[in-house]
């Protein structure tokens, strides 16, 4: 009996997730009349707005990922090193993004960096992308930050730290020689968790009024029929390729377990 | 002039002060081994040498030259850990490379280090293993390497062994010693272990909550214990308590058993107690001995150890052990029943704490 009311919550809970993509995914495939056809993912494909966009948008990502490897990783494993009593304000401070809206944190940028405050970041378009950057950072903060840290989390840095010290290696030398490729596998899924998070962030890139791919789907949504659904479907498929990069370099891992 | 001195030092954590006016001059290719208890300060002697904790008070000084203001990456100094601390994301080969990597040596010149490091620990078969490859014995040899392929001035090992079996223990100490006289590198060797202690190092230094209660070579250090701790820690040496009868003709009684001391007993006075020490091998059973130097008592319990038979007795207060060598014919004694050990007046030593 119990068995069956598992397997009862599971049938009901994928056909709640499996029916709407099965719905979506059979209407993009019927812009030609009476059969099926990839007509909308080719016109979709085909506009240059969408080329524009969706680049725009990879770049964004990969720099957003720099970005916040950068400014992760180092910060993690200080937190650990030196500053372990804070570990809890840290990763406090790190899950605000997840109930500050974007709406708010971007209203505030707007106001913080307008044309004609202190730093008018939002008078060039240098300056813009850059302030998206932060905003995109700041919304994959919160995993990035757990990946680093429960990866710094299976390796003994006080100790390796001392080792490399007593070699002569400097800070630098120890955060990319040994802490950076010791975590890399968590580095990774936050990196691919951020590019699923920046290719379909819409209220930032919208609000700093950049041509993102997020704003670009809402814009195909409000004026077509098919093409929106055949765009969702390749969404989809964008992150879910993330989730499973991310299976992926978690399984093909190497030398980075070490048995102490 | 000694090669690594360190002079008063002293370390607090907060109120708790952990080293105490520690002294310890060490010359050039000696091999020092610091013994104690866990929580005697050890590690901590050991950190401020390599720079990863700042002494409170006093002077670290190598070859002449003061290290007190030098970061522990400036410093010359190999470390070797008890959790072994290699690198995982490298081989064998990239983690004995790695200090000449940092310092920037030519590539040829590295590789040929590295090759000679891997022959010197004998595992040049796995330079392609990772760590997580290795048995714990093999990649504390690695680290050993490690550590030495930079040519440091001074080796400091941290209870290298302590996480190894037994077996492993015992060859990779020789190994460490074999390597430590073959490149004459001056080592400071951690151990809580006594037997390790007294098998490899030139001297020992005996730390007690924070100081050195003793320091000599191993016989010293074992035949001559200064304090009564070092006396109880090292070895498995009898702790006696005596009451003095005469001062002047060095005789104490022990239960209701008189012995004499060749050694004299200071400045005490007749009905005083005092501390005599007595090693287990020292004696032998005699069942007609008696007189000066001979102790009867009731034996409490026997215990076959292999290459010896370790007997307690019962002497007035004091229980003594003493060791027979095994031997097929050796019928040990039944608890019970009474023996009579004979020693010579300079196996009694007195401790004066
Ligand atoms: N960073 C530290 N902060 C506070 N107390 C410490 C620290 N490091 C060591 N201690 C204390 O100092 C004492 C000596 O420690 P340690 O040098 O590690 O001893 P050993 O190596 O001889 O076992 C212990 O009581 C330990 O708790
Ligand atoms: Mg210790």
């Amino acid at each position: 009996m119990k068995k069956f009311w598992a397997w009862g919550a599971l049938a009901i809970g994928l056909l709640y997730f499996i029916l709407p993509l099965m719905g979506m995914t059979n209407f993009s495939l019927k812009m030609r009349r009476g059969v099926y056809s990839l007509d909308a993912y080719a016109v979709v494909l085909g506009d240059p707005r969408f080329q524009e966009t969706f680049t725009y948008s990879v770049v964004m990502a990969l720099f957003t990922i720099l970005f916040g490897v950068l400014l992760v990783v180092p910060t993690a494993y200080w937190v650990r090193l030196k500053l372990p009593a804070l570990r809890p304000y840290i990763e406090f401070v790190t899950l605000l993004p997840l109930v500050i809206p974007a709406i708010v944190i971007v209203f505030g940028y707007i106001r913080l960096y307008n044309t004609s405050s202190w730093l008018p970041l939002t008078g060039s378009i240098t300056g813009t992308n850059i302030l998206l950057m932060f905003g995109y950072a700041t919304l994959a903060l919160p995993y990035m930050y757990r990946a680093v840290d429960t990866g710094l989390r299976s390796i003994d840095i006080a100790t390796l730290t001392e080792a490399a010290q007593s070699l002569g290696a400097g800070w630098t030398t120890i955060l990319f020689r040994i802490i950076l490729p010791n975590v890399l596998v968590a580095v990774l899924s936050g990196a691919f968790l951020t590019f699923a998070i920046v290719i379909g962030e819409f209220t930032m890139a919208a609000l700093l009024n950049r041509p993102a791919f997020g704003p670009y789907m809402q814009l195909l949504g409000a004026n077509r029929a098919y093409e929106p659904a055949a765009l969702a479907v390749i969404a989809f498929a964008i992150t879910w390729g993330c989730l499973g990069l991310i299976q992926l370099v978690s399984r093909f891992q190497k030398g980075t377990q070490s048995p102490v | 002039m000694s090669f690594l001195t360190l002079s008063s030092i002293q370390k607090s954590f907060g109120p708790v002060q952990v080293v105490k006016d520690f002294n310890m001059s060490i010359e050039k290719g000696e091999f020092v081994s610091f013994l104690g208890p866990s929580g005697c300060g050890k590690t901590t002697v050991l950190r401020m040498i390599a720079g990863f904790e700042t002494p409170s008070g006093g002077a670290i000084a190598i070859d002449g030259k003061s290290q007190m203001n030098l970061r522990p990456n400036q410093r010359n100094i190999g470390m070797v850990f008890q959790a072994y601390a290699l690198f995982p994301n490298m081989n064998v080969a990239e983690n004995v490379a790695f200090g000449l990597k940092v310092a920037g040596r030519p590539k040829a010149e590295i590789d040929a280090r590295v090759k000679e490091m891997l022959g010197l620990i004998k595992l040049d078969h796995l330079a392609d293993r990772y760590p997580y490859q290795m048995s714990g014995g093999q990649q504390q040899r690695v680290a050993l390497a490690r550590a030495l392929a930079p040519k440091p001035q001074v080796l400091l090992l941290d209870e290298p062994l302590s996480a190894l079996d037994a077996k492993i223990r015992v060859s990779l100490r020789e190994e460490i010693r074999m390597i430590q006289q073959q490149l004459g590198i001056t080592t400071v060797f951690v151990t809580h272990d006594q037997e390790e202690a007294l098998s490899i190092s030139d001297r020992i230094v005996v730390m007690n909550a924070g100081k050195a209660d003793q320091i000599g070579t191993p016989a010293e250090i074992y035949n001559r214990p200064a304090t009564r701790f070092v006396a109880g820690f090292v070895g498995t040496l009898n702790l006696i308590e005596a009451k003095v009868v005469d001062p002047a003709a060095n005789r104490v009684s022990i239960g209701d058993q008189g012995v004499t001391l060749r050694e004299p007993l200071g400045t005490v006075k007749a009905g005083d107690m005092v501390s005599l020490a007595l090693r287990p091998e020292a004696g032998s059973i005699a069942p007609d001995a008696k007189g000066d130097t001979a102790l009867s008592g009731a034996v409490v319990s026997t215990n076959f150890l292999g290459s010896v038979i370790r007997t307690r007795m019962k002497v007035g207060d004091s229980i003594i052990s003493f060791d027979m060598f095994n031997s097929p014919g050796l019928v040990p004694p039944a608890v019970g029943e009474t023996v009579t050990l004979r020693f010579t007046a300079g196996d009694l030593l007195v401790i004066s704490d």
